[in-house]
């Protein structure tokens, strides 16, 4: 009798609990008040949340190889490389890159916040994370939650997880994190500074750029083609201005369907045993770093830019090269108006903000070429 | 002398807090425009009485479109 009741105690999950899943549960738990309470990218901290506690119950089987039902949301979704280029065809949907066609030498700045990228990468390397892994740390620099994981899914499974959360909550702490980077690499006359009228954009302009840009980029940098085909192919629909249908349902509809299955599989890599441990904490350092150091090179970068140009560009335009669209712009806007409340930095700002979700993609590329995957 | 209100961005107004005839000083609030879901404080460009609107609220707006003269 004694050894049935044992038995069935055993047949619960209650006795395989460790201590390092309860941390687990907290730390989902944390997730899901941020996401409800404090409005912290809930589309995905949400999901992640609700993943980390299911993976972290005992015999659930949820993440089980070839039948658990997180696994096969995970292994078709992000390891066949399906929901981040998908989530990818939505942002092109969505994006109007105007801002960027109207003052193209803001493609700099974009390019120039990715320096955050590629410093982290080599710090982390430093200290001791290998190649694979340091790249995809650096990659939460560029502050693009689909992109991180679609690298990490191809370098660094492992850590992905860590990876994710970590972007997609750096990216909600936008608006505490930029600001003091800002007032500290600028004067008051800067932030006030303001940006001469923009030239009108032409509807031809919008329609080739996608098509242009895929060429050039897919040629130049192949390895970036499965994000960038699918954010041109997007921006295609929207700017054609002949296929609403598929552009509603690229942004909308599809967008969220595939946010469901990006979100719980995430939560779900990460189980105690693979998380706690100090070297994917640290991410989460490595990982403000990097936020703190794309700001501050973009920024950097735009003054740099006003020394040779005779027109002066506002360089807290350069903070708004990470790719966290539109936060970063309204942060820079922000900024800019408590400068001077006249100050309406915000389309501006949408021009590198937009050319650095672009420069995070050619970043991840040129990655993976380097380095394999 | 006539002066134009001109929207400082595009947007859609949100907010009009100004109507014919309302006297108006510089740096005063009038009216809000939201782009990319932000709301953005329009001011009163110089002293002055407002002569005509041309827009209302819920109109989208270009950049630089003039939204009220004042006189």
């Amino acid at each position: 009798m004694g050894n049935k009741l044992v038995a069935l105690l055993d047949t619960t999950g209650f006795v395989h609990l460790t201590p390092g899943m309860i941390v687990m549960w907290i730390i989902g738990l944390l997730l899901i008040y941020l996401a409800i309470k404090k409005q912290y990218e809930p589309l995905l901290l949400l999901p992640i949340g609700f993943g980390i506690l299911l993976v972290n119950l005992p015999l659930s089987g949820l993440m089980d190889e070839n039948v658990g039902l997180l696994w096969k949301f995970y292994h078709y979704g992000i390891h066949w490389e399906i929901i981040p280029p998908l989530i990818f065809l939505g942002i092109g949907a969505f994006t109007d890159f105007a801002p960027l066609l109207a003052n193209p030498r803001l493609i700099f700045l974009g390019a120039g916040a990715q320096a955050g990228v590629y410093l982290t990468f080599f710090a982390s390397h430093a200290m001791g994370y290998d190649i694979m892994e340091a790249a995809t740390i650096g990659m939460i620099g560029g502050a693009d939650g689909p992109t991180t994981i679609f690298i990490a899914s191809k370098l660094a499974p492992q850590l992905m997880g860590a990876c994710a959360v970590a972007a997609y909550s750096y990216m909600a702490m936008v608006p505490i994190i930029q600001p003091p980077i800002m007032r500290l690499l600028t004067t008051k006359a800067e932030r006030a500074m303001h940006m001469a009228k923009p030239r009108p954009v032409s509807k031809r302009e919008k329609l080739l750029f996608p098509i242009i840009s895929t060429f050039v980029i897919i040629l130049l940098i192949p390895a970036s083609a499965p994000l960038i085909s699918m954010l041109m192919l997007g921006n295609l629909f929207r700017e054609s201005g002949v296929v609403e249908r598929l552009k509603g349902a690229a942004q909308n509809e599809l967008m969220n369907i595939v946010t469901i299955f990006l979100g719980l599989p995430i939560g779900a890599t990460m189980h105690a045993d693979i998380f706690l441990q100090p070297k994917v904490l640290f991410i989460f350092i490595l990982g403000l770093i990097a936020f703190i150091l794309s700001t501050a090179t973009g920024i950097i970068l735009a003054k740099l830019m006003n020394l040779v140009s005779k027109e002066k560009i506002n360089p807290l335009l350069g903070a708004a090269g990470v790719s966290a669209v539109p936060m970063a712009a309204r942060v820079v806007h922000k900024v800019g108006t408590e400068a001077d409340k006249k100050n309406y930095l915000l389309m501006y700002a949408m021009g590198p903000n937009v050319a650095g979700v672009i420069g995070t993609v050619i970043a991840a590329g040129m990655f993976i070429t380097l380095l394999g995957g | 002398m006539a002066s134009e209100i001109t929207a400082p961005l595009p947007g859609k107004i949100v907010r009009m807090d100004i109507e014919v005839g309302s006297s108006v000083e510089e740096d005063m609030e009038i009216l809000a425009i939201e782009a990319m879901k932000m709301e953005n404080v329009v001011y009163a460009p110089c002293d002055g009485t407002i002569e005509k609107i041309l827009k209302k609220v819920g109109d989208e707006v270009e950049d630089g479109e003039v939204i009220a003269t004042i006189a």
